[in-house]
C-alpha cells in the first residue's frame, strides 16, 4: 500500500510530546525536587533525604492527612445515602422526572468557586440562612466555618450538595439495570422492602457505589477551593487541605523543593488508598 | 398517601439544590443592607453590586479571557485526541499497545505529582502570563483519547478502507468521513472540556497574576479572597452570579446532554 509507515506516528506524536513534556518529564523532575532544597531564584541544593526527613517532622503535613480523613469520613457515606435515597425516589412512577433530575444535577455543572462563595454566606454566623433558621426554630448558633471542630465538616456537607447529583444520575442508571423479574420472584418469596435492597438491589449498584468511594477520595485529596476561599485553611488550620498546604508552601513561602515533596507524598497516599480500597472491594464481591 | 409523600421528598430536594441560587441572584440585587435579612422575596431591586463590580474589576475582558480559552482547549482536544484515538482504534504499528498502556496509567496518575514541576516549567518556558500557558497543556486529555478510541472501534473498517480507495489521505477520512460518525462523542468530549476548563482554577491562579488575562473563575476568586470587594457582599455575590450565568444558561438549553456526558466520564471504568 501506499500508505506511509510514519503515518501513525505522527498521529499520535501530540499524545507523545504531550507526556514527555507535561507527564513524564515532570514526574521525574519531582522525584529529583524531592532531593534538593530550592526557592526558583537562587540554584538548587542537594539536601538528600532531608526533605523526607522534613516530611515526617512536618505537623502540618499529619494535618492536611487528618483533615482529608475527617472530610471522608463525613463526604462517602453522606453522598452515599442521600444519592441512593433521591435514586431511588426518582426511580419510583413520577412525573416530572427530568424536572427534578435536572435541579439534583445544577450544582455539579457550576463552578466550586461560585459553590464555595454561596455557602460561605449560608453558612455565616449572625446573618446566614442556615443560622437564623436555626435560631428561628430554637436551636444555638453554630459556628460553621468558625468553629476548629465543624468547619472540616461544614466544607464536606458542602462538597457533597455540590457532587450528589452526578452520583443520582449514576445510581439511577445502576438501578435501571436490575431485572424487574428479581423483585417479582422476591414479591412471590415474602421478601421484605429491606431483604429486596440488602440481597437484589446493593448487589446490582456495588460498581456504583465502589465509584464513589473512588472518586470521593480523590477529591478529598483535591480540595483546595472550597478551603481556600472560605476560610484559607483556618480556623487553626482545622481545613487545610493536601492541595491548599502544596499551594502554601510553593507561592506564599516559595518552598519549590519542599512542596514538590509534599506533592509527590500525597500523590503516594492516594495510589495507596485506591489501591487498598479496590482490593478491599474484590475481596468483598467474592 | 404514598405518591404525596414521594412528591414532597422531591419537591423539598430540588429546591435544596435550587435555593440557595435563587439567593445568591436575589442578594447581588438587592441593595447592601437588605442582604442580611433576605429569604424569599425582595423589596428593592437595583443594579448597584454589579455597576460597582464592573467599576472595581475587568470581568467583561475575564469573561472573554474564559471563551477565548475554554473554546480554544476544546478545539484543540477534539482534533488532537481524535488523532491520537484513531490511530490507537484503526492503525496496526509498533507500541501501540505500548501507548494505550501509558494512556491508561496517566489517568491513574494523581495531578498533585505534577503541579509544581509543571509549574516550573512554564516559568522556564516562559509562558507565565501568557495564555499558553492556560491552553498548552490541556490540548491532550487521556480520557478524550479513550472516548475517541472507543468510538472510532464501533465503526467498520470497510468505510475507512472505501475512503482510501478513493484516494483521501488519513486526516481527511478522520475528519470528513469518520466525525460526522461519532457526534455523540464529539458533544460528550466537547461539554466536558469546555466546562472543566470554564471551571478550571487552581492553574489559573499559579500561572497568571496579570489581571488582564485573567479567566472568570480566578478574578472572581480573587476579589472575593482579596481586600478589593471592600468587605461588600452585594459586589462579591454579584461577580459569582455573573460567574454562574453561563454555565447555567448552557445548561438550561443542553441539559440532557451535560448529564448524560457526565455520567459517561463516570461510567467509563
Amino acid at each position: 500500500m501506499r500508505r506511509n509507515k510514519l503515518l501513525p506516528y505522527f498521529l499520535v506524536s501530540p499524545y507523545l510530546i504531550h507526556f514527555l513534556v507535561f507527564v513524564a518529564f515532570p514526574v521525574g523532575f519531582s522525584l529529583y525536587l524531592t532531593f534538593n532544597t530550592w526557592n526558583i531564584i537562587s540554584p538548587m541544593e542537594f539536601v538528600g533525604f532531608g526533605n523526607f526527613i522534613r516530611v515526617s517532622q512536618d505537623g502540618l503535613f499529619f494535618k492536611a492527612i487528618f483533615n482529608t480523613i475527617k472530610f471522608l469520613v463525613v463526604h462517602i457515606p453522606l453522598q452515599i445515602i442521600v444519592a441512593l435515597f433521591l435514586a431511588e425516589t426518582l426511580n419510583q412512577k413520577i412525573k416530572f422526572r427530568p424536572f427534578f433530575r435536572g435541579a439534583f444535577f445544577l450544582p455539579v455543572v457550576v463552578s466550586g468557586v461560585v459553590v464555595s462563595m454561596l455557602w460561605q454566606q449560608l453558612y455565616g454566623f449572625d446573618t446566614g440562612i442556615l443560622n437564623r433558621l436555626m435560631s428561628s426554630v430554637g436551636l444555638p448558633k453554630v459556628g460553621w466555618l468558625t468553629n476548629p471542630d465543624v468547619a472540616m465538616y461544614s466544607i464536606a456537607i458542602m462538597a457533597t450538595w455540590k457532587n450528589v447529583g452526578l452520583y443520582v444520575i449514576l445510581f439511577l442508571v445502576g438501578l435501571q439495570t436490575v431485572p424487574p423479574q428479581y423483585y417479582e420472584a422476591a414479591d412471590l418469596e415474602g421478601a421484605s422492602h429491606w431483604q429486596k435492597f440488602r440481597h437484589i438491589t446493593l448487589p446490582m449498584i456495588n460498581p456504583t457505589i465502589f465509584m464513589v468511594l473512588i472518586l470521593s477520595t480523590i477529591g478529598g485529596f483535591s480540595l483546595f477551593i472550597e478551603p481556600y476561599i472560605m476560610t484559607g485553611g483556618g480556623p487553626l488550620n482545622s481545613t487545610l487541605s493536601a492541595v491548599l498546604y502544596i499551594y502554601k508552601q510553593a507561592f506564599t513561602n516559595y518552598h519549590m523543593g519542599y512542596s514538590a515533596t509534599l506533592g509527590f507524598f500525597f500523590a503516594f497516599i492516594i495510589l495507596m488508598v485506591v489501591f487498598i480500597q479496590k482490593r478491599f472491594v474484590e475481596r468483598g464481591d467474592q | 398517601m404514598k405518591n404525596l409523600a414521594l412528591y414532597l421528598i422531591l419537591v423539598v430536594g430540588a429546591l435544596a439544590f435550587i435555593y440557595p441560587f435563587y439567593w445568591m441572584t436575589m442578594a447581588s440585587l438587592v441593595p447592601e443592607g437588605d442582604i442580611s435579612g433576605l429569604t424569599l422575596l425582595p423589596t428593592t431591586i437595583t443594579f448597584d453590586s454589579y455597576l460597582q463590580m464592573f467599576e472595581k474589576i475587568p470581568i467583561d475582558r475575564a469573561f472573554f479571557n474564559s471563551i477565548f480559552v475554554a473554546s480554544s482547549v476544546t478545539a484543540g482536544v477534539l482534533v488532537f485526541c481524535s488523532m491520537v484515538g484513531y490511530a490507537l482504534a484503526k492503525l496496526r504499528f509498533t507500541g501501540r499497545n505500548l501507548i494505550f498502556y501509558v494512556i491508561i496509567f496517566t489517568m491513574t496518575l494523581p495531578f498533585q505529582i505534577t503541579l509544581i514541576p509543571n509549574y516550573i516549567l512554564m516559568v522556564k518556558f516562559g509562558w507565565i502570563d501568557t495564555y499558553l500557558a492556560l491552553i498548552i497543556p490541556y490540548l491532550i486529555n487521556a480520557f478524550a483519547i479513550i472516548m475517541f478510541r472507543q468510538a472510532f472501534l464501533t465503526i467498520p473498517q470497510d468505510l475507512i478502507d472505501a475512503a482510501r480507495i478513493d484516494g483521501c489521505g488519513e486526516l481527511r477520512i478522520i475528519f470528513q468521513i469518520l466525525w460526522p460518525n461519532i457526534i455523540p462523542s464529539l458533544v460528550t468530549v466537547g461539554i466536558i472540556t469546555f466546562m472543566a476548563t470554564w471551571n478550571e482554577v487552581l492553574w489559573p491562579l499559579i500561572v497568571i497574576r496579570d489581571e488582564n488575562l485573567m479567566t472568570m473563575p480566578q478574578l472572581v476568586t480573587l476579589f472575593a479572597v482579596g481586600g478589593r470587594a471592600e468587605s461588600q457582599l452585594g459586589v462579591k455575590l454579584a461577580s459569582a452570579t455573573l460567574l454562574a450565568l453561563p454555565i447555567i444558561v448552557a445548561y438550561l438549553f443542553f441539559q440532557k446532554y451535560f448529564i448524560q456526558s457526565m455520567a459517561s466520564t463516570g461510567l467509563k471504568d
